[in-house]
């Protein structure tokens, strides 16, 4: 418990310093703000509450663009990764391009995609699914290729065939690293899709923060800001548990 | 080839006869190196050697660190291909042979730490495409004969070093092959489970023989559990002596390797060692 109260009792205090500094004025007139331009947490707490629906819709469009974007890199990533580690000739040919991908800036290539995959949830897919590949696909490829060879030797004495040896030693060996590029991904996924929101949309937690920014409603911004993290940290929660649930060796 | 052991004639099956009834010990089953020649690189690793073992036969295999003794063993196991030469396991010298009549017992465990004891134990099984249950049970009976029994669930982590070695021997002896290749099986473990796992592994082959290749760096425990012992030289490795330690295998591990013969045969054994290094 006590692992909890230290950072409770940190964040505790700056909600509480941020609420003084902004109901008495006082942290904008040190930034040089309209008073209104700066809501303090008991303002956001209250967009948060009569904005819920409205968040909650928004809020569902956003998961399930990094829900599914997810999702492609992870089929994408585990497909790629076991192809380069099966064959040396995919691995040699690919592996730069597979660093390629990362090297692209993705905000230079969301317009595009907006082009060619047109406003509905296509295009989102395709910035989170993006960059979420990459971290999936170096972490699976690495984890396949920790490998012992001794334990490859042994398999083989014991008369296991390619496949058994990929299922019983190699795939084990490799599920704690693809944890780790899940959960990387997970971390990224979220602003992806915000950006690819930001760059075509008419739903989303990010289309919501561009619109409210513009007409200045900045508790509803920090409010849909807050949701996102939210949003973030529970799903970063959910891989870690079921990491634990399914890595039990470890 | 050389008999200088008297070997049973009848194939002694392993605990494995309802899981692999095609794997019967072959008769004439033995280990056939002639001229057997092997370099890693440019560097030559292993000489003209010449090696039988009869089946049933136990040959340790001493020599220098580095001297080529674990190549020799993957070599035998069909994990290799050899450079020049012939070396033969069950009458072939196809590596596909090799590699179905040797098991091979690697230095460390290996056991896979997602898998508990038994399913680590009855891997060769699997492979061969038994179901869990069935692979289970035929492994269930020998975790009883090797004092492992109430451990079959447990994790290789829950498990101590001579237990884990007990497992990796297990699942070697499971594999139903007729030839065990072992290399250096007790180096990770202290003195006092190391004297325990000998006369273990003595008693187990006492009961079921095998023909064995061990490979230790140990003098004392490659002359208590074998037939015969050769010396290998550092690299390339050649024959530098052959020793018949006198009672391989007796049942009082303590008294055998103290009795003046085995004494003697030892301290012949160290000099060769000795002469080899250079």
């Amino acid at each position: 418990m006590s692992r909890w109260l230290l950072p409770a009792l940190l964040i505790a205090a700056l909600i509480g310093a941020w609420q003084l500094a902004a109901s008495t004025g006082a942290l904008a007139d040190v930034l040089g703000l309209e008073p209104f331009l700066v809501p303090s947490p008991s303002e956001i707490a209250t967009a948060l509450w009569e904005n819920r629906s409205l968040l909650a819709e928004n809020a569902w469009v956003t998961l399930q663009e990094v829900l599914l974007g997810i999702c492609c890199a992870l089929v994408a990533g585990l497909g790629f990764a076991l192809a380069m580690h099966l064959s040396d000739t995919v691995r040699r040919a690919a592996y730069p391009l597979l660093v390629g991908t990362q090297a692209v800036p993705i905000v230079a290539v969301a317009p595009i995609l907006i082009v060619w995959l047109g406003f509905g949830i296509g295009p989102k897919l395709a910035v989170v699914a993006l960059i979420c590949f990459f971290p999936i696909t170096v972490n699976t490829l690495d984890g396949l290729r920790s490998v012992d060879p001794e334990a490859i030797k042994m398999m083989r004495t014991l008369d296991a065939t390619r496949w058994q040896i990929l299922r019983r030693v190699e795939a084990p060996t490799a599920l704690p690293y693809v944890f780790s590029g899940a959960k990387i991904a997970v971390a990224v996924a979220m602003i992806a899709a915000v950006f690819g929101e930001w760059v075509a949309s008419e739903a989303g937690l990010g289309h919501m923060i561009l619109q409210d920014n513009a007409r200045l409603e900045m508790a509803r911004v920090f409010a849909a800001v807050a949701v996102l993290a939210a949003m973030a940290i529970a799903l970063f929660g959910l891989f870690a548990l079921a990491e634990r649930r399914v890595v039990t060796w470890r | 080839m050389r008999q200088d052991t008297k070997m049973p004639t009848e194939a002694v099956q392993f605990g494995t006869a309802d899981a692999s009834p095609s794997r019967v010990d072959p008769p004439g089953a033995a280990v056939s190196i002639r001229g057997l020649h092997h370099a890693y690189g440019d560097l030559d690793t292993i000489e003209r050697l010449n090696l039988e073992v009869p089946p049933h036969g136990v040959l340790g295999l001493v020599g220098p660190s580095g001297c080529g003794k674990s190549t020799l063993l993957e070599l035998l196991a069909g994990l290799q291909e050899p450079g020049a030469g012939e070396i033969a396991v069950g009458g072939s010298s196809a590596g596909e042979e090799r590699l179905a009549h040797c098991a091979y017992m690697p230095q460390r465990d290996l056991l896979l730490p997602w898998l508990n004891a038994i399913d680590n134990a009855s891997l060769a099984l699997r492979n061969r495409g038994l179901g869990r249950t069935e692979a289970r049970r035929s492994a269930d009976a020998l975790f009883e004969r090797f004092g492992l029994a109430g451990f079959e669930r447990s994790r290789p982590a829950e498990l101590s070093g001579g237990m884990r070695q007990r497992v990796a021997f297990l699942r070697t002896l499971l594999s139903g092959k007729p030839v065990l290749a072992l290399d250096e099986p007790f180096a990770s473990l202290d003195a006092i489970t190391r004297a325990e796992m000998q006369g273990w592994l003595a008693a187990a082959l006492r009961s079921d023989p095998r023909t064995v290749v061990l490979v230790s760096h140990d003098v004392e425990e490659a002359l208590y559990l074998s037939d015969r012992v050769v010396v290998l030289s550092s690299r390339p490795a050649s024959i530098v002596a052959e020793l018949s330690p006198p009672s391989p295998r007796s049942a009082d591990r303590d008294e055998a390797v103290t009795d003046p013969e085995f004494v003697a045969v030892r301290e012949r054994a160290l000099a060769a060692l000795h002469e080899g290094s250079r």
